[in-house]
């Protein structure tokens, strides 16, 4: 991975691709049941949230196991800020939501990425599960049994409401705006000199740090901007279902996100959209034939490992050199 | 040959800028550098021989903050900076190469000094700014490529280099970051004889602008482009001076060179 854009035929077939997958999307809930225009609504959501851990796994080469820390806290923003008997507005909210795990990233982050490798796994886990008993113990975070909201948010600005998040297909839509905008944007920023850094503490740390970068404060940078993302994902999460509990910081929910990056393909912003899809197809699929369902999935996540060791998100390329046989120089 | 990014004008020094004093590396209970007192002067380029296990690699560790010093200091310009992370070193003028290649395997030759050349001007908040459209830095880059024989390969993947071309890149990515003090590490090691020849014109031209400190076991060239010749052995400074003084040496006969490596006839 250079960093830099792909040209040439490969490029036209990936914006091809991407078109095609847009409109799709786009046209989904004029087709769609609103079962599976809600499901697709919240792979997207979870698609935005693979998106930033990958820019920690695939881009700055941390491997984070305490992911779902953020993402829970962006979660719980929106359900601890909507009074009981009225709605907060999204306008407010939102921004306040991405603060609140923003703030909580960084301080996480001044401490772990000071370690590296198993520690660094180790370490985000800790922290996360440290967050897992805060809402689940105190009185501040209402226990086990979560918080239910009893209002959506809304998107009121003055008296001018643009959308209604009480209808499916509005929440929907925003959902996919905002996936489509976090993927521009992580796409831009590993393509400034910020993303191109990260990118070389990824491949040599070492040298990075002897060519004058001060690493630890671009891995800090990188932790709390994939934290505020995931925080993101969150608001968006408890925004659909209306309700939270612990459950979404949990060890379970960090794993959950890593395997779907394994199985689109770690370090492709591609591969964390294709990876949220194919794991809860697979989830969504097992599930209907078999009360042990985990079983199939870890059967089938192994075996994407061994034969696709480069997740789904490499069989383009592959098809490319094997079949048209084009030097895939990317 | 084109001139390697000099350092600019104000911040150009004279005389000696770096110095060691009773520097002191210990690995257990060996003292790998025992209290070594050297000094860089720039215009100069000093050459620190030994056998192997001598602690010349250790010494350029201890000066570029890889490694922490376990006693003494590093005085740079003045300051001392015994205690400074090895970034920093880089940022206030200190560069250095490496005797195993050190580079980003998957980027791009050009990539891969664009990077170093970034270092200088990180611009971290234009986060939606393409870094290549940096003219710049880009401009940089390619200079330290070209100075360093490889600014055809600019294209190629750094691991589909040859190895002699991964050596020559070592050394433009240290040159990208505009170093004033350069430390060498056996820059010349795993390179054809004309590639060598290049290395050597390269630090005779590099020589006026920046103050150097080169480790290299290539006795022909260490005798074709030194000023002062320091020789390391266990550790420790057995003798330091120009070229003709390290040639007569008994001493240095003695504990490292042999007759032919001074190049003495017969």
């Amino acid at each position: 991975m250079t960093g830099l854009p792909a040209g040439g035929a490969a490029g036209k077939w990936k914006a091809i691709a991407l078109v095609a997958t847009l409109l799709l999307l786009g046209l989904f809930p004029f087709v769609g049941s609103g079962f599976y225009v809600e499901l697709v609504a919240k792979i997207m959501i979870l698609s935005i949230f693979a998106l930033s851990l990958d820019l920690l796994v695939g881009y700055t080469g941390l491997v984070s196991f305490g992911h779902a820390a953020f993402f829970g806290i962006g979660a719980y923003a929106l359900a601890l800020m909507t009074p009981k008997y009225e709605a907060a507005n999204l306008w407010l909210t939102l921004p306040a939501a991405m603060l609140a795990a923003a703030l909580a990233a960084f301080a996480v982050g001044l401490f772990v990425v000071r370690v590296k490798g198993v520690y660094f796994i180790m370490v985000t886990l800790a922290f996360a599960q440290m967050f897992y008993f805060v809402f689940h113990d105190t009185k501040f975070g209402r226990g086990s049994d979560g918080i239910s909201m009893n209002f959506k948010p809304v998107a009121t600005i003055g008296s001018f409401t643009p959308f209604d998040l009480a209808k499916g297909s509005h929440v929907y839509y925003c959902v996919l705006v905002l996936l489509v905008a976090v993927f521009v944007f992580l796409h831009v920023v590993l393509r400034s000199s910020f993303g191109r850094a990260l990118q070389g503490i990824r491949s040599n740390e070492h040298r990075m740090r002897s060519l004058g970068f001060p690493v630890y404060w671009y891995k800090l940078a990188s932790f709390t901007l994939a934290g505020t993302i995931a925080g993101l994902a969150g608001y968006l999460s408890a925004l659909q279902f209306g309700f939270v509990n612990p459950e979404l910081l949990s060890w379970h929910q960090s794993g959950n996100v890593l395997l779907m990056l394994i199985l689109g393909g770690v370090g492709s912003l591609y591969g964390a959209v294709v990876g949220a899809f194919a794991f809860v197809a697979l989830t969504e699929i097992f599930q209907a034939l078999t009360n042990h369902w985990q079983l199939l999935l870890g059967a089938a996540i192994i075996l994407l490992v061994i034969f696709l060791p480069g997740g789904l998100a490499s069989v383009a390329g592959r098809f490319r050199r094997t079949l048209v046989g084009e030097a895939d120089d990317a | 040959m084109p001139e390697p990014n000099p350092p600019p004008e104000q911040t150009r020094s004279i005389g000696t800028i770096l110095t060691t004093r009773d520097l002191t590396r210990r690995f257990g209970g060996l003292a790998a550098v025992n209290r070594v007192a050297i000094g860089i002067e720039f215009g100069k380029l000093h050459a620190v021989v030994g056998p192997n296990g001598a602690g010349k690699t250790t010494l350029i560790n201890l000066l570029s903050g890889d490694l922490a010093a376990s006693s003494g200091s590093v005085i740079y310009k003045g300051d001392d900076i015994t205690r400074q992370a090895a970034d920093r070193r880089s940022r206030i003028g200190i560069g250095r190469s490496y005797q195993k290649t050190n580079i980003f395997p998957a980027f791009t030759a050009f990539e891969n000094c664009r990077l170093a050349a970034q270092s200088r001007t990180p611009r971290v908040l234009h986060l939606l700014a393409d870094a290549s459209s940096f003219q710049p830095v880009a401009d940089a880059a390619q200079h330290a490529l070209d100075a360093a024989g490889i600014g055809p390969r600019a294209a190629r993947i750094a691991s589909t280099l040859s190895h002699g071309e991964q050596r020559q890149l070592e050394i433009a990515m240290v040159l990208a970051t505009r170093p004033e003090v350069l430390l060498l590490d056996e820059p010349l090691a795993g390179m054809g004889a004309e590639e060598a020849a290049l290395m050597v014109e390269l630090l005779h031209t590099l020589k006026p602008r920046h103050a150097i400190l080169l480790v290299e076991h290539d006795m022909d060239a260490v005798f074709a482009v030194a000023d002062v010749i320091t020789v390391m052995v266990n550790g420790q400074v057995l003798e330091s001076g120009p070229p003709a003084q390290i040639r007569a040496s008994a001493a240095v006969r003695d504990a490292y060179l042999g007759a032919d490596a001074l190049g003495e006839p017969g």
